[in-house]
């Protein structure tokens, strides 16, 4: 009855979150897409989920590549915000932000309208395509 | 002219002498403590809050804290060695003022492009070259995390926004503005007494709010054990800080 309550919309922007506990990103964390890949944006009646995290520890900060389950399909994603407080002085977004990638680093989509943080930057050398498709930072 | 009807010359008339506003007078009548300044309480030896002030007055000899308050628009630029000319400027409303002596530190919210944004910014950090403030205005509460599960119309402020010129009066401006929230669930249940939020047009069913009222705790604002007036203690620091700060 409680997820009955949410209305299930198509445009999966619009968080709000069932679960609090923990604010970053592992297994089973829904996330929202934020370049303008057809993969991304299509709506789909499931939202995209995490299935694991290429971590030591099961849990995603900003910079993790992690697997996504899109549309029926396994893809490669790189987090760029999330909703738990990182360090001092580093910014915390309203909803996890994740860029869909390619099993080499290159970004599928072309463009990302929402802020990044400069923290990115420090891994210039893997993530310079996404870096090079990012319109804002923050 | 200077010649009367009489079509004598006119004595001259000195021109009437111009007054002059001491600002720095009205500044001191209109005596702003920041809040980390004031000791929490506690049995900490009074030395260590001692040491820590005379680094707080060092630190704003040097660079320029404004005064502020929470429902501020600021803009601040921090030296960041991964952004591009080294110094990221970031303008948001401050939402909380927490921590107390060289740990102070205030949240910033903003919301670019859809996607809110917050910063927990260190009031005493060296990476920090400048805190401006844009906009000038209190608002009725103390805390503005009810932001988050407002619509984000209220949280949203240009990047290159022109700070709003203020005359230096005495008063800071108190914005009763009340803010339209987003459908429930929210983070936090803000209608609950315990945050006690003035700021808010709450649009809830009135059993809704009645229910809420059976978590109020009427006995608090009596119990005299959580009493801790600050008073004589402000009086104490102000006159330290200002004389410190005027050297």
């Amino acid at each position: 009855q409680g997820l009955l309550r949410r209305s299930v919309s198509h445009s999966f922007l619009s968080f709000a979150s069932i679960t609090g506990a923990c604010r970053a990103i592992q297994k089973l964390t829904r996330v929202r897409v934020v370049d303008n890949s057809a993969l991304g944006n299509t709506p789909y009646h499931r939202p995209p989920k995490c299935i694991h995290v290429y971590n030591k520890t099961g849990v995603g900060k900003v910079g993790d590549t992690i697997l996504l389950a899109i549309k029926g399909e396994k893809k490669k994603a790189l987090i760029v915000g999330h909703k738990m407080p990182g360090p001092t002085m580093t910014p915390r977004f309203d909803s996890n932000n994740v860029v869909l990638i390619e099993d080499n680093g290159n970004p599928i989509g072309t463009r990302i309208k929402t802020p990044i943080p400069y923290i990115l930057r420090r891994r210039e050398g893997e993530f310079s395509k996404v870096l090079a498709i990012a319109r804002n930072f923050v | 002219s200077r010649i009367n009807s009489d079509g004598k010359p006119a004595k001259f008339q000195p021109p009437p002498k111009p007054v002059i506003i001491d600002k720095q007078k009205q500044r001191e009548e209109r005596r702003f403590l920041s809040p980390e300044f004031i000791p929490p309480r506690g049995r900490t030896d009074p030395l260590k809050f001692y040491i820590e002030r005379k680094d707080m007055i060092q630190r704003r000899k040097v660079f320029n804290i404004p005064e502020f308050y929470v429902g501020h628009v600021l803009a601040v630029t921090t030296a960041d060695p991964y952004a591009n000319e080294k110094s990221s400027r970031f303008v948001g409303i401050c939402i909380q003022r927490g921590g107390k002596g060289l740990g102070a530190t205030f949240v910033l919210r903003n919301v670019i492009e859809e996607q809110g944004v917050e910063i927990y910014y260190e009031l005493y950090n060296p990476r920090i070259q400048a805190i401006e403030v844009l906009k000038l205005e209190k608002r009725l509460d103390d805390n503005l995390m009810y932001l988050r599960d407002a619509l984000p119309e209220y949280s949203t402020f240009d990047m290159n926004m022109k700070p709003v010129s203020r005359l230096d009066s005495e008063e800071i401006p108190v914005n009763k503005l009340q803010v339209r929230m987003k459908p429930k669930p929210w983070s936090k249940r803000w209608e609950r007494p315990k945050y006690n939020i003035k700021g808010i047009k709450f649009e809830l069913p009135e059993k809704k709010m009645k229910e809420a009222q059976k978590w109020s705790q009427p006995w608090l604002e009596f119990d005299m054990l959580r009493e801790y007036d600050t008073s004589k203690i402000e009086e104490k620091i102000w006159k330290e800080v200002s004389e410190a700060l005027q050297k």
